[in-house]
């Protein structure tokens, strides 16, 4: 045991010695593995660094929260299906409102986009959303400070105004915008409150927002808006039953016949995550393949180079089985000098990836793992020792005399 | 085991070497024995056979028939593990071309079989430095070869293949390289070995270094063709400077075939 111990040890360091008598061919060698574990080990960042991003803000749409909507949410096929459908209306909510059983809350929803404007200032592209006082429940939005839209300015359509952190910023800088009048697409609203910043959510700012009374917003901006209704699950876990539910009630409401299909979508955030899964699956796929070609690539270019050094150190070969060396002893000493380089490899290409992470953490939190990075580098020895058995196997089964007679 | 033992027993042994379809005979029906701690040169014409009999005793080679035992071994029998054992433990081999590598210097060089006999590194530097200390390289321990003189190549050679503590030493024309002057300190390391009670098998073109041993075997065309005992020299060999000088002359006189 303790003999296999000092053997490795001596191994290592004649390995070292030769891969430093050869720096500039063993860094060449390396290549593809620097390129491979670089490219997985990235890879690997990127998409956990995605995956994080993804499911918090997944999480903000609840998991327990449905949306009937006229379109869905992914379309996987022509969009000309989805074109003559009716839009959703006063009257299909009230029906859900009246038979749903399963839902908690039900919350009607419109938005648009319209310039808000508070004496010279104004700020253009603002998402202006008409609903009631149950989107507080539906959703997780909380105003920061003053109040959300109550129930009796739902009822009465008051022009009352609850803002968004950056409306609030741009319109009125430090100064306190509750109570202050403010325009929005032409009409009159009084500020109420200000929401909790939210950031973004895939890429798109939720602060720049105002939230009005839906029958306030159909007033002034027009009754025929597209409407969607948000239903949330008394249980989360029974959200497919609820779901079953909406269906029929949507279908008994609109006098679907059996042979037609769904002129509505009922929208969630499982089916999000889904397409999000599928299209990172295959990115992963894709930077595992690459990374794989690469790696073998690579393996193959650190065979190619331990032949070579085999060839050429076949006489110091030869020495070392004259003086006793067994075929284990030469196996080793091979097996561990290509690990080596792999490893060497390997800790550039970590090191490479590192850096792109740091970079792309810019735009998207992403952060290397030091199990990855411990893995990233295991892999590469042992992409090292696989590549290296047959010249290592080659070292081992020289004859010591032929061995010895090569100069 | 006594000291006049028998160590090598070498019975009908034949070495053929086989270059595609021909075959080229390198020893014949060699018969010999070796007791321990003899002094044993091996002479013979450019292509008797010398080297290929070396390789065999030393195992690096291995024989086409007949037996080779070492000690109460049958080599021929032995596996390639058993094989690198015996040349680790056993067997100190020393090259007219030294062998050394290149890119260690003269302890690294020495440590060598110490590694593969799985001795720990404390015990390997003790050991190797004393040895080369006894060869008189004491002062060149971090040298490498290329920062050597022949000679002192040859004795970090040397040193190596004492390291071990073998029982055979085995030189194959380990003055060929040298200068006469350095190979008479070479051969003078030798006898003081032999002295220890070290088994010298020395093989040589040269008269001079034939003369040092005690025993000549001499071959012909893979044959031994005359085996003699020198019962003037070597055994009380004083080996002194003025020897040394004395055999350097005579070394220039022409040899008599
Ligand atoms: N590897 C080999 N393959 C084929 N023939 C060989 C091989 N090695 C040696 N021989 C042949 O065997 C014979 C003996 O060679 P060997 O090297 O033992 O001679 P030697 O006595 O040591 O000669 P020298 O004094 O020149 O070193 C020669 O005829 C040689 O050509
Ligand atoms: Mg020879």
């Amino acid at each position: 045991m303790k003999t296999i111990l000092w053997d490795t040890i001596e191994a290592g360091r004649i390995a070292f010695g030769a891969l430093t008598a050869n720096k500039a061919r063993s860094a060449l060698a390396t290549l593809g593995i620097v390129i491979g574990v670089m490219t997985v080990v990235l890879m690997i960042t990127i998409v956990s660094g995605l995956n994080d991003s993804f499911s918090t803000q997944l999480a903000r749409i609840g998991s327990g929260t449905i949306y009937i909507q006229r379109f869905p949410w992914i379309i996987q096929d022509d969009f000309f299906i989805y074109r003559n459908r009716p839009r959703l209306t006063q009257k299909n909510y009230e029906d859900v409102k009246r038979y749903c059983q399963g839902a908690s809350t039900i919350t009607p929803y419109v938005d648009t986009m319209r310039p808000v404007a508070f004496k010279n200032e104004s700020l253009g592209g603002v998402f202006l959303i008409g609903t009631d006082e149950t989107y507080l429940e539906t959703t997780d939005v909380m105003p920061e400070v003053g109040r959300f839209i109550s129930r009796m300015d739902a009822i009465a359509n008051r022009d009352v105004a609850v803002i968004g952190t950056t409306v609030a910023k741009e319109l009125f800088g430090q100064h306190n915008p509750i109570g202050q009048k403010v325009r929005i697409g032409g009409f009159d609203y009084k500020i109420v409150g200000v929401l909790e910043e939210q950031g973004a959510m895939f890429g798109q700012s939720m602060d720049s927002q105002v939230i009005v009374p839906i029958g306030s917003m159909r007033k002034h901006f027009g009754r025929r808006r597209d409407l969607s209704i948000i239903v949330k699950a008394i249980n989360p876990d029974e959200v497919e039953e609820l779901k079953d539910e909406l269906t029929g009630i949507m279908r008994r409401t609109r006098r679907l016949g059996p042979g037609e299909g769904d002129n509505f979508s009922i929208n969630e955030q499982g089916q999000l995550m889904d397409m999000y899964t599928q299209i990172t699956s295959g990115v992963y796929a894709a930077g595992i393949i690459i990374g794989g070609i690469s790696l073998i690539v690579g393996g193959i270019g650190i065979m190619n180079i331990m032949l070579v050094s085999v060839t050429e150190r076949t006489h110091e070969i030869g020495i070392r089985k004259a003086l006793g060396a067994r075929r284990s002893q030469i196996l080793r000493q091979f097996l561990i000098e290509s690990a080596l380089i792999c490893s060497f490899g390997g800790i550039i290409g970590i090191g490479l990836a590192w850096g792109g992470a740091k970079a792309i953490n810019i735009y998207l939190p992403t952060s290397m793992s030091v199990p990855l990075a411990v893995a990233g580098m295991l892999f590469a020895a042992f992409v090292g020792v696989f590549f290296g058995i047959f010249p290592a196997a080659k070292a081992a089964r020289l004859d010591p005399i032929v061995a010895l007679r090569k100069e | 085991m006594s000291k006049n033992s028998t160590i090598i027993t070498l019975k009908k042994v034949q070495k053929i070497y086989q270059i595609g379809e021909i075959e080229v005979p390198a020893l014949l029906d060699i018969n010999l024995n070796i007791r321990r701690g003899e002094y044993l040169a091996i002479m013979g014409p450019s292509g008797s056979g010398k080297s290929t009999l070396m390789n065999l005793i030393g195992c690096l080679d291995t024989v086409t028939s007949g037996e080779y035992w070492l000690e109460d071994e049958d080599v021929s029998k032995l596996t390639d593990n058993e094989l690198a054992q015996i040349r680790n433990h056993r067997i100190g081999f020393i090259f007219q071309t030294f062998n050394l590598l290149p890119r260690a210097n003269a302890f690294r060089n020495v440590e060598l079989p110490l590694i593969y006999a799985g001795t720990t590194p404390g015990k390997r530097r003790e050991k190797a430095i004393s040895v080369l200390e006894s060869v008189g390289l004491g002062d060149r321990v971090n040298h490498k070869p290329s920062e050597l003189s022949g000679g002192q190549r040859q004795r970090v050679a040397i040193a190596r293949a004492l390291v071990n503590d073998p029982s055979i030493i085995l030189a194959d024309e380990p003055t060929g390289n040298l200068d006469s002057t350095t190979g008479e300190e070479i051969l003078h390391l030798f006898e003081e070995l032999h002295k220890q009670g070290n088994t010298m098998i020395v093989v040589t073109h040269e008269e001079t270094v034939a003369s040092r041993a005690a025993r000549v075997v001499r071959l012909f065309d893979g044959k031994i063709v005359s085996d003699t005992r020198n019962d003037s020299n070597s055994q009380t060999d004083k080996s002194s400077t003025t020897d040394i000088l004395a055999r350097v002359k005579r070394k220039n006189i022409p040899e008599a075939g």
